[in-house]
C-alpha cells in the first residue's frame, strides 16, 4: 500500500466513514496517519475533556463535521452541579483558529454562551448545521446571531435546551436570501414568536423537510404553515389546547392530509383531547409519534390516535397510556422498534398505571422492539424471562421502577433473575440501566453474560465490592459505567484499575469510595482525570466516617491525554 | 394489579383512592426524610415541561357514569366558569351547558336526561365540597380532586360555609 500515491489511499480511505475504522488505519504507519488527518471529515469528541480542542484541530485541520459531548449523562438528573463545567468556548474558539471549514457542529450537554454562538457565526464561511442538545448557557440573542450570518444555514436544531428567553426578534434574523433551511427546530424555545416571520421564513424554504415549533405557535399559524409545506417529514406541532375553535381543526386537518410525505409527529404540548381527532389522516403514514409532552390525554385518546398507526416504529408516550392502551398498541404496531413510556407524575408515591404487563403485551405483539425506556410502579421476574424470551433484539434496555429499591411485585424476591435473563437472551445488548431490589447476583449475570455492553446504569443496587468487580471483570465492552447509591467501595473501584483506560468515564455518587481509594487510583493511572466532587450543602449523613475515612459524595473518573483541565470550578478536586 | 378500596362508593367501578393525590415519597410514609435527587431518573427538561411556567395545577376529575377520568388543569383557567366549561368540552357527549345564575355561571347537565350534575371537590382535609363555595384562588390552592356529582348524591356533603345553597 505504501507504493501507491496519496490520492489513492485518500480515495481508499474515504470508504471508511466511521470513526474506529479511521483511528485504526491512522496507526498503521506515518504516511496513512498523515493522509487520514488531511481527509478526516468527521470527527466526535466523546468527553470533550479526554482531548484538548487545539490538538484536535490542529491534527484534523479539514474536519467538516464536529461532534462534542459535555456533562457526564447523571447531569440531566441534577446530579452535577451547575458550573461544573462542559464548556463549548474552548472549541468554537479552536475551531475557528484552525478549521475554517467547519460546515456542521453538534454539543450535547456543553455549556454555550451567546459570545460562542456568535464568534461561530462569523467564522465558518460554508458554516450548514448547528444541533445543540440539552445544552444551556445561551439566550435567543445568540440564535440571533447565528441566524443572521449563516447564510448557508441548512439545519438549526435545538433538543431539550436551557435557552434564556430575550423576546421573539431572533426569528425575524433570518434575511430574506435565506431559502437553504431544511431543518428547523425551536421546540425548547420558551416565549412567542412572531407569526409573520414565521410564516414567511417557511414560504421562502422550500427545502424545509423538518419543522418543530414550539409551544406558543397557534393551530391557525400551523395550518398556514403546513398549506405551504406538503413536502413536510417531520413535524413538531405549537399549541393544541384551544377550546372548540372547530374551523382552526378543520384547516390543520385539510392542511394535514396534504402532507404525504409525514413520517413523524411530536410536540402536542398539553394537547386537548378535542385536537385528536385532527391528526387522524396522517396517523397511518406516521413511523414516529412522540406524545410524552401530553399530560391529558387519557389511555382512551391514546389509543384512538394510534389504533391508526400501523406503521409506527417509534413511539414516545406518558404512562397514562395504561397497560391496556399498551396492549392497543401490541396489537396495532407490529414494525415497533423503539418504546418509550415516562412517568406523567413524579411526586406520587411510586405509583403509575404502567406495570409488568403492558411491557409483556409489548414483548409478544412487537418482536422487532430493540431500544426501550420504561418506567412504571412494578415489575416481576417472571415477565422479564418472558420479555427476554419475546425480544431477544433488545440494544437498549432501560427499566425504571419508580419505587427504589423495590422486589418482585409476586414474589418479593430480588429481580436479578429477570434482568439476568435479558443479558442472557439479549446478545446485542449495548446499554442496560436496571431497578428495583438488586443483589450482586444480577452484577454476576451481567459480567458473564453482556458482552457488547457499552453503557450500564445502576442505581440503588448490589451488597457488596463484589457487584461492581463482576461487572468490571465480565463487561469486555464497557464505556460508560455511571452508578449512585450502591454500597460499592474503593475495594470495587480499584479492583481492576486498567480498565478505566479502555473506557470512556466512570460515574459513582453516594457511594462507599473513599478519598483514600481516590488518590490511589489518580496514582496507579495518570492517564486518567479522577475528579471528587463535594458540594458544601450536601445533607450531613453524608460526612460520615467509613472506616475512619471521609465518604466522596460524587466521583467522575475519565481517560483524557490533555492532563488535569483547567476550568474546574472550587468544589472539583483532581487528584 | 389491583388497588385497595376501603370504602367505594356506589358509582361506575371508578376508584376514588386512584384519584386521590398524595405526596407520599418513594416507598416511604408522608413527613420522611426528603427523596433522592434526580429520582426518577428523568430531564429536568422532561419536569419543568410537564409542569409549565406559572405552575400547572392538574387536578383528576371524575363524572358519575362517565367510565373514564381526565385531568384539568386548574390554573390554565381564570375562573370558575371557564372552568365547567372545559370540563364541559372534556365530557362533551355526557354532558351539556347551560347559563345559570350563582358564583358558576352556568350549569351541568346529563347530556341524555338533563339531570343536573352538582361540581364537587376533595380539599386538602380530605372533605368533599360544593365547587363556587370560596374564592376563585383559595379553590384553586385547596383542590384536589373534582367529582361531577349527580344530585341524588350531593345531600350528604358537608355543610358550606356561606349561607346560600
Amino acid at each position: 500500500m505504501t507504493y501507491f500515491p496519496e490520492e489513492v489511499v485518500e480515495h481508499i480511505f474515504s470508504f471508511l466513514p466511521a470513526q474506529r475504522d479511521r483511528n485504526a488505519v491512522s496507526l498503521v504507519c506515518k504516511v496513512w496517519y498523515e493522509v487520514e488527518r488531511l481527509s478526516r471529515r468527521h470527527v466526535f469528541v466523546g468527553n470533550c475533556y479526554a482531548v484538548r480542542p487545539d490538538r484536535v484541530v490542529l491534527r484534523f485541520p479539514n474536519v467538516r463535521a464536529l461532534s462534542v459531548k459535555g456533562k457526564p449523562h447523571f447531569a440531566d438528573f441534577n446530579l452535577v452541579p451547575p458550573d461544573w463545567g462542559g464548556y463549548a468556548g474552548p472549541w468554537i474558539e479552536a475551531a475557528a483558529r484552525g478549521c475554517v471549514g467547519l460546515e456542521e457542529l453538534r454539543m450535547k450537554r456543553m455549556v454555550v454562551s451567546d459570545e460562542s454562538l456568535e464568534l461561530l457565526a462569523k467564522s465558518f464561511p460554508r458554516f450548514r448545521a448547528l444541533i445543540l442538545v440539552s445544552c444551556e448557557g445561551f439566550s435567543t440573542d445568540g440564535l440571533a446571531a447565528i441566524a443572521s450570518h449563516c447564510k448557508l444555514l441548512r439545519e438549526l436544531d435545538l433538543q431539550e435546551n436551557e435557552v434564556d428567553d430575550r423576546g421573539p426578534r431572533w426569528l425575524s434574523c433570518f434575511p430574506d436570501s435565506c431559502t437553504s433551511l431544511a431543518s428547523l427546530n425551536f421546540a425548547c424555545i420558551k416565549g412567542e414568536v412572531n407569526a409573520g416571520a414565521l410564516e414567511r421564513l417557511v414560504a421562502r424554504s422550500p427545502n424545509l423537510r423538518s419543522l418543530r415549533l414550539n409551544r406558543s405557535v397557534s393551530v391557525d399559524t400551523l395550518s398556514k404553515i403546513l398549506m405551504r409545506t406538503p413536502n413536510l417529514e417531520d413535524l413538531g406541532t405549537g399549541n393544541l389546547t384551544e377550546d372548540f375553535q372547530t374551523e382552526s381543526y378543520q384547516r390543520l386537518t385539510v392542511a394535514l392530509e396534504k402532507c404525504k410525505m409525514l413520517k413523524s409527529l411530536s410536540g402536542f404540548w398539553d394537547a386537548s383531547p378535542l385536537c385528536v381527532p385532527c391528526i387522524y389522516p396522517v396517523c397511518a403514514q406516521l413511523t414516529g409519534l412522540n406524545l410524552s409532552y401530553a399530560p391529558t390525554l387519557e389511555s382512551s385518546d391514546l389509543t384512538k390516535m394510534i389504533s391508526h398507526c400501523v406503521k409506527l416504529q417509534r413511539l414516545w408516550v406518558l404512562d397514562c397510556i395504561a397497560d391496556k392502551g399498551l396492549q392497543v398498541v401490541a396489537s396495532t404496531c407490529k414494525d415497533l422498534q423503539e418504546l418509550r413510556v415516562f412517568p406523567s407524575e413524579f411526586y406520587i408515591a411510586g405509583y403509575s398505571p404502567v406495570t409488568e404487563e403492558g411491557l409483556v403485551a409489548i414483548s409478544a405483539g412487537c418482536p422487532k422492539l430493540s431500544s426501550l425506556l420504561y418506567f412504571c410502579h412494578q415489575m416481576t421476574n417472571a415477565a422479564l424471562i418472558t420479555i427476554a424470551k419475546n425480544c431477544p433484539n433488545f440494544t437498549r434496555f432501560r427499566l425504571c421502577i419508580l419505587e427504589p429499591g423495590k422486589p418482585d411485585a409476586m414474589t418479593n424476591q430480588p429481580l436479578d433473575e429477570g434482568f439476568g435473563a435479558i443479558v442472557r437472551e439479549c446478545e446485542g445488548l449495548r446499554r442496560l440501566s436496571i431497578s428495583g431490589l438488586l443483589t450482586d447476583k444480577v452484577f454476576m449475570h451481567i459480567g458473564r453474560h453482556a458482552k457488547q455492553l457499552e453503557m450500564l446504569s445502576i442505581a440503588f443496587a448490589g451488597d457488596s465490592d463484589a457487584g461492581m468487580m463482576h461487572v468490571m471483570e465480565g463487561c469486555k465492552n464497557l464505556r460508560k459505567l455511571e452508578i449512585r447509591d450502591s454500597p460499592f467501595g474503593d475495594a470495587a473501584l480499584l479492583g481492576n484499575v486498567a480498565k478505566y483506560e479502555t473506557m470512556r468515564s466512570l460515574w459513582m455518587s453516594s457511594c462507599t469510595v473513599t478519598e483514600k481509594g481516590c488518590q490511589v487510583l489518580a496514582s496507579k493511572m495518570p492517564m486518567l482525570n479522577v475528579e471528587v466532587i463535594n458540594e458544601v450543602d450536601e445533607s450531613s449523613e453524608m460526612d460520615e466516617s467509613h472506616g475512619g475515612l471521609p465518604k466522596v459524595h460524587k466521583l467522575y473518573v475519565y481517560r483524557t491525554i490533555a492532563g488535569p483541565r483547567d476550568d474546574a470550578p472550587d468544589f472539583v478536586k483532581i487528584l | 394489579m389491583s388497588t385497595s378500596s376501603n370504602e367505594s362508593p356506589a358509582v361506575s367501578g371508578l376508584d376514588y383512592d386512584d384519584t386521590a393525590l398524595t405526596l407520599a415519597l418513594p416507598g416511604s410514609s408522608p413527613n420522611d426524610r426528603k427523596p433522592a435527587v434526580g429520582w426518577p431518573p428523568v430531564r429536568a427538561y422532561r419536569r419543568n415541561a410537564l409542569r409549565e411556567e406559572g405552575a400547572c395545577k392538574l387536578v383528576k376529575v371524575a363524572v358519575d357514569g362517565a367510565p373514564y377520568l381526565r385531568k384539568v388543569d386548574l390554573a390554565a383557567h381564570g375562573g370558575y366558569e371557564a372552568l365547567l366549561r372545559a370540563l364541559y368540552g372534556m365530557f362533551a357527549p355526557c354532558l351539556a351547558v347551560v347559563r345559570g345564575d350563582g358564583e358558576l355561571g352556568c350549569r351541568l347537565l346529563d347530556a341524555g336526561t338533563g339531570a343536573e350534575y352538582v361540581p364537587t371537590y376533595e380539599d386538602r382535609d380530605g372533605d368533599w365540597m360544593l365547587v363556587g363555595d370560596v374564592p376563585w384562588k383559595m379553590f384553586v390552592e385547596s383542590c384536589k380532586r373534582i367529582r361531577l356529582m349527580k344530585t341524588s348524591e350531593s345531600a350528604s356533603l358537608a355543610p358550606s360555609p356561606s349561607s346560600q345553597r
